[in-house]
């Protein structure tokens, strides 16, 4: 069969593109955390070491490479996005099995969901220098507390909507054959619902902690200058000092790869056959 | 086991009225089904009697207790779903286990109920397997199985056997009224299938737009159905319509006169003179006459008709016969063969047809 020669061919050439502008960048970053030396027109670096790398973990205190410290803005990130994964899904998934599972008007229904998008249906600076004038007044802004309420505001929407189309793909007799045999209402969430809906509430959650480990503008606004997350060392890294940048942008990617492995062992067959029907 | 009824049962969702003064009592240890088209209100009183819908009015009794506002859970109703509604991420004794755990028993004693059942259903060793690995015929005797295991006073049933093919379907009817008959549970079953409901109720109630039009034995409804459309939906018919010209008193005979001038002889108590009726001719009441034969015959409902279709059916041939403006329907022995076109005389045997008020 020559046809499917060629399109294995084509297939495997898409797929060699695809890594190219994939894996590329993220070479040129790797190669660039580890340069020491790179002067026009080497095309490789004239000297490597992992000096930034140990200079940026803190496990060397040199003062020419400049007093970079990325391990507690990274500690920082990474307690604002599980604080944020926690209180956002503690919302999401109440208002997720509302909006999916009872019985609420079209329009109230519409009117919710527009609700939550509606602080990102807007450009996002005017709506986040809005919110530092307010939350200035009530003294949140250069406060941990105020940059989690931000990340907050960023991310309802999306996990409040993946929630919600979860619960929705979950056929009602599921829990109506739990109460028929016995069960409680919470008793049926909690037996049959919940782990049913356990793919798309795991997805919600990475998508949350994802956007909450990469979000800079709302910190930039609401957070300076005390809260320094590990964007916002990236952002005043990238103006002076590109290999101190790289390094934090390959350390931003460590959760999302962690998060993703996790993810794979979690999502165990049955819980994908349940998605199916 | 329990007797069930169910009180002046009303229900709207908005402007729909989906079921109106429903009222009805299901016997002891028998099954009583809920007959009608899609739409008639039959799963949504259902759904009332498991506790899923709120009625806005009337009462549900189990055994005398009152438990219209109690929630299903409370009920102690068992249910099969139509579409089986098993848990996919348990295995079918992680299904059948779970209201069994919710009543807290001991292990031992959900193992022996769990083999019990799965006897019962004929599916023993089927515990591990998940619902996604269980054919059809297999999904649905599992949910039987999750119905029946913890013992409920009554069984609801929702089409149970619609998801199967007509084969199955047809074999399922009789496993489950000879399972129904040996647990002796009492069972409300809801179809739109006729030809199931007439096999496995011992009580039949027809609804339609939400109403009850008839209830009654199998028998009585398909004998003696009330009007034209319960004579329709209780098996495959043709109709005539027209008026009661006269009465023969001492035959007990009603004498019908179709608007193109036909006369028709049937039996029928309860009508009156000029109302309007539909003959209803079933597809196996007609007989074919050769016209050597006329004379012989009373001269009584003897018609002529053109056959306009003939399905051949294998052991049977299925024809159309337009007579006057009717077109009716038979399905008749092969030993007839007649072509599309030709003139057939046929004979309604008064007793065979059935005489019924329009509305």
């Amino acid at each position: 069969m020559p046809k499917n020669w060629i399109i294995k061919t084509i297939e495997i050439i898409i797929f060699i593109i695809f890594l190219f502008f994939l894996l590329v960048p993220l070479l040129s970053t790797i190669i660039w955390s580890i340069a020491l030396r790179w002067y026009w027109p080497n095309t490789f670096p004239q000297e490597i070491g992992l000096d930034y790398w140990l200079q940026a973990l803190g496990m060397i205190k040199s003062l020419t490479l400049g007093a970079v410290n990325v391990i507690p803005a990274f500690l920082l990130s990474l307690g604002i996005a599980i604080i944020v994964v926690l209180l956002t899904m503690s919302i999401a998934i109440p208002a997720g099995y509302a909006l999916a599972k009872l019985r609420i008007p079209k329009f109230l229904k519409g009117l919710i969901l527009i609700l939550f998008l509606l602080p990102r249906a807007f450009p996002q600076q005017p709506v986040f220098i809005n919110l530092m004038l307010v939350f200035n007044k009530i003294g949140l802004t250069g406060t941990v507390g105020g940059v989690i309420l931000v990340h907050l505001v960023v991310s309802i929407v999306y996990a409040v909507w993946i929630t919600t189309s979860t619960f929705s793909s979950i056929p009602p007799e599921l829990e109506e054959a739990a109460r028929s045999v016995g069960a409680s209402r919470i008793r049926s969430f909690l037996k049959i619902t919940l782990p049913l809906s356990a793919p798309g509430l795991i997805a919600s959650a990475v998508f949350v902690f994802l956007t909450s480990m990469d979000e800079f503008t709302g910190t930039f606004f609401i957070g300076i200058p005390f809260v320094t997350t590990l964007p916002m060392t990236l952002y005043s890294a990238s103006g002076s000092n590109i290999q101190f940048a790289s390094v934090i942008a390959i350390l931003l990617l460590v959760p999302s790869i962690l998060f993703m492995i996790i993810i794979q062992k979690f999502l165990k067959a049955e819980y994908l056959g349940g998605m199916g029907g | 086991m329990a007797i069930l009824k169910v009180e002046n049962l009303n229900k709207n969702f908005g402007k729909i009225r989906a079921i109106q003064k429903v009222s009805f009592e299901a016997p002891e240890g028998k099954v009583l089904s809920l007959l009608g088209p899609s739409g008639c209100g039959k799963t949504t009183t259902l759904r009332c009697i498991a506790g899923f819908e709120n009625p806005d009015d009337g009462k549900i009794y189990l055994d005398n207790r009152d438990i219209t506002n109690i929630p299903p859970e409370k009920r102690g109703i068992g249910m099969v779903f139509q579409n089986y509604a098993l848990w996919p991420h348990m295995t079918v004794y992680g299904n059948l286990a779970f209201g069994l755990q919710i009543r807290e028993i001991s292990k031992e004693e959900i193992n022996k109920r769990i083999k019990k059942v799965l006897e019962i259903v004929q599916l023993s060793g089927y515990e591990d397997r998940f619902p996604r690995q269980l054919s059809g015929g297999q999904q649905q005797r599992i949910a039987m199985a999750r119905a029946l295991v913890f013992e409920p006073e009554i069984m609801l049933l929702d089409e149970p056997l619609s998801n199967l093919d007509a084969k199955l379907r047809e074999e399922m009817r009789f496993e489950f009224t000879e399972m129904q008959k040996k647990l002796g549970i009492t069972a409300v079953y809801v179809t739109h299938d006729q030809a199931e409901a007439l096999v496995i109720s011992d009580k039949i109630v027809i609804l339609d737009q939400g109403k009850i039009i008839q209830s009654g034995t199998p028998k009585e409804i398909y004998a003696h159905p009330i009007n034209k459309f319960v004579a329709g939906f209780i098996a495959i018919s043709s109709f005539m319509e027209g008026e009661i010209d006269s009465f023969i008193p001492e035959e007990k005979k009603v004498i019908i006169k179709t608007n193109d001038g036909l006369i028709i002889h049937g039996y029928n108590n309860n009508l009156s003179l000029g109302q309007k009726v539909a003959v209803t001719i079933r597809t196996n009441v007609i007989k074919f006459v050769e016209e050597k034969e006329l004379d012989l015959q009373e001269k009584i409902n003897i018609f002529r008709g053109k056959i306009i279709q003939a399905s051949y059916l294998g052991n049977t041939i299925d024809y159309r016969i337009k007579i006057g403006r009717w077109e009716v329907r038979t399905n008749s022995d092969a030993k007839y063969n007649f072509r599309v076109g030709e003139e057939v005389f046929f004979y309604l045997p008064p007793e065979e047809i059935v005489i019924t008020s329009l509305i």
